[in-house]
């Protein structure tokens, strides 16, 4: 058992807490969000000159060979600057799903774009019907010659908006809610066919609903098992939610940061509000949850890619429940402590709190993986 | 960073699990089970069978008796002895007396008290706390004056557990009045028969004798009986906060608990199924696994930046797994009397003491009630729970 970081992981850590804290003030991020995109393609060419975009993928493929705990640092320090780009629907998610679900010849043609920072990828798998369900899957394709043809509906596609390419998942065997049956197909986003809604989301993020209809890919286009897709989904999806842990940790720790330092200067009464006991203890008490939540980003990361994907179900629920409810008290104190200038737009304070509710509900809220947690038996062990 | 247990590690742990499963007598087994306590005969039998094999003050230094493992392996250790389950170690001797005994002891000292601690022939208590120094210990007055080669000691300690079974108690008294609170303390080691020396039971509200109050009149100890030097006492009562690292969560303890409650729930039907079956009992027994696990990471994580850091430097984050760890082991054991239901409600005294033997299949709830009532008492000693935050507050957050 080792906790320590390598060399090269301290490295990447601090070369991106310095190009966050150059690049990355609270007021840049606001401008930012107010660009068409909602983000910084500057910062986005930044991410790929440091390698960031390469980092998950097999160096034979154009990548850095980096693992679970590289990803887990660039999130935690994206979450602490609140970054806007698409790092997990590129790299993380749809990174994933190249990585896992591609051939040789996929991840040749795509893994190269992506490290240099010229192709964004979403993931379009929620539906309207389906809620955190990934078995639940509508939107059909049906074999034509030797392509498919896509039908359905998608929302909540993390950055979809800007996305030049789209995984989907699809029905291609079986009812609506079987295991199997379930096939990945990448999609251009400007295919015949494809319309997209892009909106804002509440934390100043992006994302999108998308329309497939009579959507026609060629045999390329399928990842994995045409029949059988979801446990390569799934496994993506639980790598991508041990990375939101890691973001969420970044979060919380920058939130509660910024609440002690505030702490130290308001005053009332005439002293400062940090000579308060039970101020004291209410960010005392945010201490030790961030600290859970980070012992469980270690956790999830972990076991990202055990061999067991029941166990690696059970453990990324169990950090996403302490996650959730870590992030649920660290984001209401960081507003409570702050006062009523935690409630303005102009605070920081906010920002984070809604950052931190629209983690808690990606790929399925603290009370759908508790559910699904003690569904499975909880992790006795 | 590689979190999971190397194999030698995961060898060792199957080491310590046969060892438990042979070297465990089945009675003191069944008595941990079913949470009765343990009498002093009993837990000398247990530690002797630690000491002969050599594991029964892991931590200490080598050449005193310990093992020389990793942090990694006594948390293992500590694990599988709360698992197994069986009888924890007394803390007075393991964690307290003996630490600082190496520390700061004469070398006449370490000889003669640390064999005799480490097999159980001494058995020590903790005089510490007094009527009107409970978290503000430092207030504490009971006085030591010299005279000759003796300290004359008068005053009164307070939940002095085990001091009825002690032989020897390891006790702060002020030698000087005129200094500040925390300087003018010295570290006393008092042999329990001497004269002048009054215990007297303290009946809590799990039905246990366990603590005492201890009233001391005109008690003489010699000077060959302190601790390091007169009036430097705090230092070396502080020297042990922080400094277990490896095992104050109890991790262990709260993991049995729930296993125990998922067990027990099994047995227990309601309606066409079990309790074990019941949603809401499943949802609560998860989540209080999650938090253990995420613990268990706190923990591993403070074990291995003490082996980077200063060695014996307390760190801060200690207290984080004091606070959590007693919130834990108070959970897990609402979780069992949560199940025991109706079968939890009468009360047996003598079961509870371990006076009578008990049998999994009649009396698995006995004890439930009577331990969930304890084990409000992990979150006040050691520094409550409030004491710990005010530390945090400070050497963390710089408030």
């Amino acid at each position: 058992m080792d906790f320590e970081f390598s060399d090269d992981q301290r490295l990447l850590r601090d070369g991106l807490d310095r190009l966050l804290k150059d690049h990355y003030d609270f007021d840049r991020r606001k401008a930012y969000v107010a660009t068409p995109e909602g983000w910084s393609r500057e910062q986005w060419e930044r991410y790929a000159e440091m390698g960031l975009l390469a980092l998950p993928f097999a160096e034979d493929d154009g990548g850095l060979n980096g693992g679970p705990v590289d990803t887990m640092l660039v999130m935690e320090a994206l979450g602490g600057a609140l970054a806007l780009e698409p790092y997990f629907a590129t790299v993380v998610l749809g990174g994933g799903l190249v990585r896992l679900g591609g051939n040789a010849a996929q991840r040749a043609a795509l893994v190269p774009q992506i490290a240099a920072g010229d192709l964004l990828l979403a993931f379009a798998q929620a539906e309207a019907q389906s809620r955190y369900d990934l078995a639940d899957v509508a939107t059909t394709a049906r074999r034509d010659g030797d392509g498919w043809v896509l039908d359905g509906a998608k929302r909540a596609v993390l950055h979809g908006d800007t996305a030049d390419k789209l995984f989907v998942t699809a029905r291609t065997a079986g009812s609506r809610r079987d295991r199997g049956g379930i096939g990945l197909f990448l999609v251009d986003a400007t295919a015949a066919g494809v319309s997209r809604r892009g909106y804002p989301t509440q934390d100043g993020l992006r994302a999108a609903d998308v329309t497939f209809a009579n959507v026609r890919v060629d045999a390329n286009a399928v990842f994995g098992d045409p029949s059988d897709a979801l446990p390569l989904v799934e496994r993506v999806v639980d790598a991508g939610l041990a990375a939101l842990t890691a973001e969420a940790v970044g979060v919380m720790t920058r939130a509660h940061e910024i609440t002690v330092e505030y702490m130290k200067v308001r005053k009332q009464f005439g002293v400062t509000i940090g000579s308060f006991q039970a101020l004291q203890h209410r960010a005392v008490d945010m201490l030790v949850l961030v600290e859970q939540a980070r012992s469980m980003a270690y956790y999830a990361t972990m076991m990202s890619d055990a061999a067991d994907p029941a166990e690696r179900r059970r453990a990324i629920a169990a950090a996403r429940v302490q996650a959730g409810k870590s992030g649920r008290f660290v984001g209401d104190q960081t507003i409570q402590l702050h006062g009523g200038i935690g409630m303005t737009e102009e605070c920081q304070a906010g920002h984070y709190y809604r950052r931190l509710t629209m983690l808690e509900l990606a790929f399925g809220d603290t009370a759908h993986h508790l559910a699904r947690l003690a569904r499975d038996g909880g992790l006795a062990a | 960073m590689d979190l999971r247990f190397t194999p030698d590690e995961l060898r060792f742990r199957e080491e310590v699990r046969e060892f438990f499963r042979t070297a465990l007598p089945a009675d003191l087994r069944t008595k941990c089970l079913l949470g009765q306590r343990l009498s002093k005969p009993e837990m000398q039998r247990w530690t002797r069978i630690l000491f002969d094999k050599g594991w029964a003050t892991p931590a200490w230094a080598p050449e005193w008796g310990g093992t020389g493992w990793s942090a990694v392996q006594q948390y293992i250790f500590k694990e599988e002895l709360h698992c197994a389950p069986a009888p924890e170690p007394i803390s007075f001797n393991v964690n307290m007396i003996g630490p600082v005994l190496i520390a700061f002891g004469t070398q006449a000292q370490k000889e003669h008290f640390l064999p005799k601690a480490a097999r159980l022939d001494y058995w020590f208590c903790q005089g510490f706390s007094e009527p009107g120094a409970g978290s503000d210990l430092a207030s504490l007055r009971t006085t030591a004056v010299r005279d000759g080669d003796d300290y004359v000691i008068n005053g009164q300690k307070l939940w002095t557990s085990t001091a009825h079974h002690a032989d020897w108690c390891f006790l702060l008294v002020r030698t000087d009045p005129a200094a500040k609170k925390q300087q003018g303390i010295t570290y006393l080691l008092m042999d329990m028969k001497t004269p002048g020396i009054t215990v007297r039971p303290i009946v809590t509200i799990d039905g246990h004798h366990e603590t005492n109050e201890m009233f001391l009149e005109n008690v003489r100890v010699p000077v060959s009986n302190r601790i390091g030097e007169e009036n430097k006492g705090w230092d070396y009562a502080k020297f042990l906060l922080g400094n277990e690292r490896s095992g104050i969560a109890r991790v262990g303890v709260s993991k049995m608990r729930v296993r125990r409650a998922r067990e027990l729930a099994a047995r227990i039907r309601v309606g066409d199924g079990t309790l074990a079956d019941d949603v809401h009992f499943k949802e609560r027994a998860a989540a209080i696994e999650v938090e253990l696990k995420a613990l268990e990471m706190t923990q591993m994580r403070v074990i291995a930046e003490s082996r980077h850091g200063e060695h014996g430097k307390p760190d801060p984050k200690t207290s984080i797994l004091k606070m959590k760890g007693s919130e834990l082991q108070q959970a897990a054991a609402e979780l069992l009397l949560e199940v025991a239901g109706y079968d939890g409600m009468e009360l047996d005294v003598d079961f509870v003491r371990g006076l009578r033997a008990g049998d999994d299949a009649t009396d698995w709830a006995h004890a439930i009630a009577p331990n969930q009532y304890y084990a409000r008492h992990v979150s006040i000693v050691g520094g409550s729970n409030e004491i710990q935050r005010n530390i945090l507050a400070k050497s963390v957050l710089g408030l």
